[in-house]
Parts: structure tokens; C-alpha cells; sequence
């Protein structure tokens, strides 16, 4: 059984405007152990995503269908009272933008024990205090930042100290919203290193969303590419980078510059990306489609296997 | 280096000092200082772009503002065309400015929110008295609208920036730098605010830009892979100096600098088949208030030896158009 199981997840945001529709039937699994890359552009929803697994959505999100199940743990229906069992202590999250996620008021030592004491009643400060300098170690900070404040650590050391935050109460899952943005390349390398490392040595199953492909190249095993709140396409990272199959990842992956590769004219998609209160009728991408009939523009295309283990939505894949 | 240069930089320095409080200053007598750029040369030629590269706090941004005198040095100099122009007042810098321009990170905060894209556009325009009468105006925002490709003109012409996508945004910035017909243009990160699948979008507009206009290009970037694509040569900065020069080629393939080295080797490659090779250098950038001594790098160097600790390295030619500033590489 897979560990965490998203079938047809939606997930609204009711505006004034209207509903806008952010994660619209999307479904993937993660294994236990795995590194799984959610990537897109901003706004096609892959925030969201994180949101709705582990409930922390703003006021006007609501998840309107779908299921995500961690193991036999329909999360969807369970209570809030239930689910403060699951965030921390089976999911976590690592927050985008490392500069503003940690209180500036505490210290590192004070924030991840607050995360500890929160969440297990058995433990008492000091053997929370003990663990947190454990979990500093781990991610490769000296103990005496301990007593450090968010504004005397550098942006790679508040990132690191996120990242031993989430770990706090050994979690299952951990997910990490572009952990990379936002640093230098350098500390982005040491940060991935780090989320590697740890992902090997506690078997932690991994969701990393990025809009960057290469840093789902370097570190992932599956990945999922998200479109105006569709996945257009799964599939692990070899398959999908060698024969990516949905025009949009094709394209995609064309935008990514390679430093390794001869020097070209990169090329981008045309248009940009829809308007998810008013989404094109259709395929979404069929817009900015090179190869759209006018099939796309009428029936929206379902995630179909177009090869083992590599699922497209896509009509050019399938007769329909 | 080549004679046929648009922008030749001679050992230029920017210090920053730093603010204390008055019984801080009574304390000490040192004043303290922020070696944001300190003491690097480079030229930019015809029709070259040409690319500085590093990490945040390399000074690369305070370098480009510098050398369109948007900001004075410390010391050194900076020619433009061959003509000295590091002590030039603001009075007689103005009629350069339309020579020199410069395109701003951020699309969402570079553009006045409340003035339409014509008027964004048209501004250097009027200031700089080109165009007589409104008539020529619209001609000419026309024209630069649709070599940046926002078609028809008349459709974004009334528009506001809000009105407007981040590429299109960036597109505006683009024309408003170059209806000037500038010679030179510093690109600060031009695309790191936009999305991935249109930021190819812009280096090319940038690229057929230099084509057609003319131009030479100093471009900005902590973004190595970009950089290949996008530069002829490129320089890599660290702490306020430059570590190397090279062509393109010569950086990603046959770079001598520990300090290079680290740096491509942390850039990931979208391609599962080449891993990131296992990261050399740890900790982050020193503090340019006070570099460490010697070649800066020392601190993170794998290579690092006794000399290094004690004299800084200059930057020695290698090969043909390759420079390199570091004790171990030669």
C-alpha cells in the first residue's frame, strides 16, 4: 500500500469573484521512503496541494472531493481533534521562504521545542530541549545556535533549522514547499544535500514542490507536473526527463537551461498561464498547445497510462 | 584586453561605510566599511554580453550601478567609449544616460503603478528631449512595443501595469530601457521574478535586442546556466572580486577556480542521468566588512594552502581571453 494516496483531491478557494478552482481532480501516490517532485509554474496550484494534505487551508479554501489517505487514514473526514495526531507527528511541512516562517521573537531551540511540547504529552522541556539539539545536529548546526534568534542565522542555517523543525516528532512524510528558493546556489546544494541525507537515514518519504525541474532531476524518484490545478503528467524522474510525453512538460523542460549542454537558443511556451477562475474550456494547456485539435478545445483529456507506470492526460496519447 | 570595448573598468572599489551610534564612535577611532566592490577590472565589448556572476553579497549589483554612475566609487575608473567618465558631475552625466540604461529585477516593483505603459515608456523620451511633439512620442512607443513584441501596440499602449502578466511587465522595462537606443545596458537579474516558462521568452527579446540595436549587454546573475546560454564571457565574482574571467566554454568546462568549480558543480542539471556530483565547499560567504586576509576564498577552499592565508591573488592571464586569480590553479 502506498503511503500517502491522493485521488481526485479538489480544492476551491471561494472568492467574490467566484470559485477558483486551485487543485481540480488530482490524484498521485507516494511509497514509503520516496522522493516525490510536485513541480510547476506559480500558481498552478502545487501549494495547495501541501495545504489540503495536512488541512491548514486559508478561511475560503475548501476541499470540495477527492480523498487523501495516509495508509488506511482517510485524512479528508477525519476531525480536526484527530488530525493534530497526524500533522508533525506523521506529516510535515517545511514552509516556503525560510526567511519569514521562524518567529522572530523566539529562539531556533525554543521554536522546535514548542513544536515538540505541542504535539507529544509525554515528554517534559528537557528531554524536549535534548532532542532538539539532536535534530540541529542532524541537519549539520552547532548546538550552541540553540539559543540563537531567527536574525542571527543566515538564510541556509534558518532553512536547515526548518527543516529540523519539521522532523521534530518523526514524521512519515515530509513536505517541503520550495525549499531551495530564495538561496544561493551554493547553500540550495547544501539544503538538498542535507534533505537527501536525512531522507536515506530515516526512510522519510518526501513531497517536494519547486518550479524548478532541475532540482527535481537531481533529487527525486517520481514526479507529478501540475498545469492550471491539473497533473498533466506522472511518472518517475528517468521516464519523464527522458520521454516526456504532455506538450506542456516537453516544453518545459526545453525552458530549463542546461549548464552541461551546448550553448543554444533556449525556448519558452508562448502565453502565459490561464486564469483558474475562468480556466479554458477543454484541455487547459490547449491555449498555448502547439499540437491542439479541436478535440482538445472541447473534452477535457483524462490522466490515462500511456505507458507502464507513466500516466498523461493528454489526447494526443489516446483515441478517444 | 581588446581595444574595441564599450565599458572598460580600471581597479574599481566601492566602500560602503557603515553608520554607528556616537558613543560607539567614541569608542573607536577605526571606521568600519562594507567592501561591497573592491578593486576589479573588466570591459564589456561591441555587441558582447557579457555576464557577472555570483553569489548574493558578491557585489555584483553594486558593480552594475556603478559603472552607469548610478552610484559613485570609492576609486578606480570607468570609460565609457574611451572617455573617462568616474568624476563626470550629475549635469554631465545626464546626456549619457541615454547611452547607458539599466533593466531592474522586479517587474512588479520597477514600473509606477500609476502610469500607463505609454507614459512609463515615454519618460526618458521627454526627459531626455528627443521627440518633438506627442505625435513622435506615439510613433516611437509604438515602434519599440512591437520589436518587444506587445501586439498590437494599441492594445497595451492605456494600459496599467496591473492591467499586465510579469513577463509583459518585464517586457515594458525592457522597451522603456531601450527606445533610448542606449549603447549599454546593465541587466540586473532581469528574469529571476518571472516564471520559469516564460523567462526564455525575455533572454531572447534581450538577445535580439543586441542583434538588432546594437548594444552590449553587462548581465547579472547568481544563475550559471542561464549565464552559458545567454553570455559570451563571463566573470565570477566573490566578496567584492572577481576570481575569474572567462568565455562562456571556458568557465563551465575548463574553469580553474576552486570557487568556480564549487559553484557549477552546485548548479542542478535537469537531467536524472548526471546527479550533482557531491558538493566540495561548505559554509556561506563571509562578512565583506571584514574579508578574511589573503585570497578571500581561502575560508571554504578545499585546495586552500599557506599562501593563501597571507597574500591575496592577482588575476593572471591563462589562455587567450582566460583569467584567473587563485595561488593553487597556476
Amino acid at each position: 500500500m502506498s503511503l500517502l494516496n491522493v485521488e481526485n483531491l479538489k480544492t476551491y478557494y471561494f472568492t467574490k469573484r467566484g470559485p477558483v478552482k486551485a487543485v481540480d481532480d488530482v490524484s498521485f501516490q507516494v511509497e514509503e521512503g520516496q522522493a516525490m517532485g510536485l513541480a510547476g509554474e506559480s500558481g498552478c496550484g502545487k501549494t495547495t496541494v501541501a495545504l489540503s494534505i495536512i488541512k491548514v487551508l486559508p478561511s475560503r479554501g475548501k476541499i470540495v472531493g477527492g480523498k487523501v489517505s495516509l495508509k488506511n487514514l482517510d485524512i479528508t473526514t477525519i476531525p480536526e481533534k484527530q488530525m493534530k495526531n497526524v500533522r508533525w507527528k506523521r506529516i510535515s511541512l517545511v514552509f516556503q521562504g525560510a526567511m519569514n516562517a521562524l518567529d522572530p521573537l523566539y529562539s531556533l531551540g525554543d521554536q522546535i521545542v514548542e513544536a515538540i511540547l505541542t504535539h507529544e504529552s509525554k515528554i517534559n522541556k528537557k528531554e524536549a530541549m535534548n532532542r532538539a539539539e539532536k535534530l540541529l545536529q542532524l541537519v549539520g548546526i552547532e548546538r550552541n545556535r540553540l539559543k540563537s534568534y531567527p536574525h542571527e542565522l543566515s538564510g541556509g542555517m534558518r532553512q536547515r533549522g526548518l527543516i529540523a523543525m519539521a522532523l521534530a516528532c518523526n514524521p512519515e512524510l515530509l513536505i517541503a514547499d520550495e525549499p531551495g528558493t530564495a538561496l544561493d546556489v551554493i547553500v540550495q546544494a547544501q539544503v538538498l544535500n542535507i534533505m537527501e541525507d536525512l531522507r536515506r537515514k530515516l526512510n522519510l518519504a518526501v513531497i517536494l514542490i519547486t518550479h524548478d525541474l532541475s532540482i527535481i532531476a537531481d533529487t527525486c524518484d517520481k514526479v507529478a507536473i501540475m498545469y492550471a490545478g491539473k497533473v498533466v503528467e506522472h511518472a518517475s524522474v528517468s521516464d519523464l526527463f527522458e520521454e516526456p510525453l504532455h506538450p506542456y512538460t516537453q516544453g518545459l523542460i526545453q525552458a530549463f537551461p542546461n549548464i552541461k549542454s551546448r550553448r543554444t537558443r533556449m525556448r519558452s511556451i508562448p502565453g502565459s498561464p490561464p486564469d483558474l477562475l475562468d480556466p479554458p474550456m477543454g484541455c487547459r494547456f490547449h491555449p498555448r498547445c502547439p499540437y491542439a485539435k479541436s478535440l482538445c478545445m472541447e473534452k477535457e483529456p483524462s490522466a490515462q497510462m500511456a505507458k507502464r507506470e507513466h500516466s498523461v492526460a493528454c489526447h494526443l496519447y489516446h483515441d478517444t | 584586453m581588446s581595444e574595441d570595448n564599450v565599458v572598460k573598468v580600471i581597479n574599481l572599489r566601492k566602500w560602503f561605510p557603515i553608520r554607528r551610534g556616537f558613543f560607539q564612535a567614541l569608542l573607536s577611532r577605526k571606521e568600519l566599511f562594507v567592501r561591497a566592490v573592491d578593486g576589479i577590472s573588466f570591459d564589456v565589448r561591441r555587441r558582447e554580453v557579457f555576464c557577472l556572476a555570483g553569489e548574493s553579497g558578491s557585489g555584483k549589483t553594486t558593480t552594475g550601478r556603478l559603472v552607469i554612475r548610478v552610484i559613485d566609487p570609492t576609486s578606480g575608473q570607468i570609460f565609457f567609449k574611451g572617455k573617462n567618465i568616474t568624476s563626470l558631475t550629475r549635469k554631465d552625466i545626464k546626456p549619457l544616460r541615454k547611452k547607458m540604461q539599466m533593466v531592474f529585477q522586479d517587474p512588479y516593483e520597477s514600473l509606477n503603478p500609476r502610469r500607463t505603459v505609454r507614459d512609463i515608456i515615454a519618460e526618458g523620451l521627454r526627459i531626455q528631449n528627443i521627440v518633438n511633439g506627442e505625435k513622435e512620442v506615439e510613433e516611437n512607443v509604438t515602434k519599440i512595443l512591437e520589436d518587444v513584441k506587445l501586439v498590437p501596440p494599441t492594445e497595451f499602449l492605456l494600459r496599467y501595469p496591473h492591467e499586465l502578466s510579469g513577463g509583459q511587465r518585464q517586457r515594458v522595462a525592457v522597451a522603456r530601457t531601450f527606445i533610448l537606443n542606449p549603447e549599454f545596458v546593465v541587466a540586473d537579474e532581469p528574469i529571476s521574478m518571472l516564471d520559469v516558462s516564460i523567462r526564455a521568452e525575455i533572454l531572447n527579446l534581450f538577445l535580439d535586442l543586441v542583434e538588432k540595436l546594437d548594444v552590449s549587454i553587462l548581465y547579472i546573475t547568481h544563475d550559471l546556466a542561464t549565464a552559458r546560454h545567454m553570455c559570451h564571457r563571463i566573470a565570477v565574482m566573490y566578496l567584492g572580486k572577481i576570481m575569474e574571467i572567462g568565455t562562456s566554454e571556458q568557465i563551465v568546462y575548463e574553469h580553474l577556480h576552486p570557487y568556480t568549480k564549487a559553484l557549477i558543480s552546485a548548479v542542478p542539471v535537469p537531467d536524472p542521468k548526471s546527479r550533482r556530483t557531491k558538493l566540495i565547499v561548505k559554509g556561506e560567504i563571509p562578512s565583506p566588512i571584514n574579508p578574511p586576509s589573503g585570497c578571500r576564498f581561502h575560508t571554504r577552499c578545499p585546495v586552500a594552502g599557506e599562501s593563501c592565508h597571507q597574500k591575496e591573488p592577482e588575476l593572471v592571464k591563462i589562455d587567450n581571453e582566460h583569467y584567473v586569480a587563485c595561488h593553487k590553479a597556476i
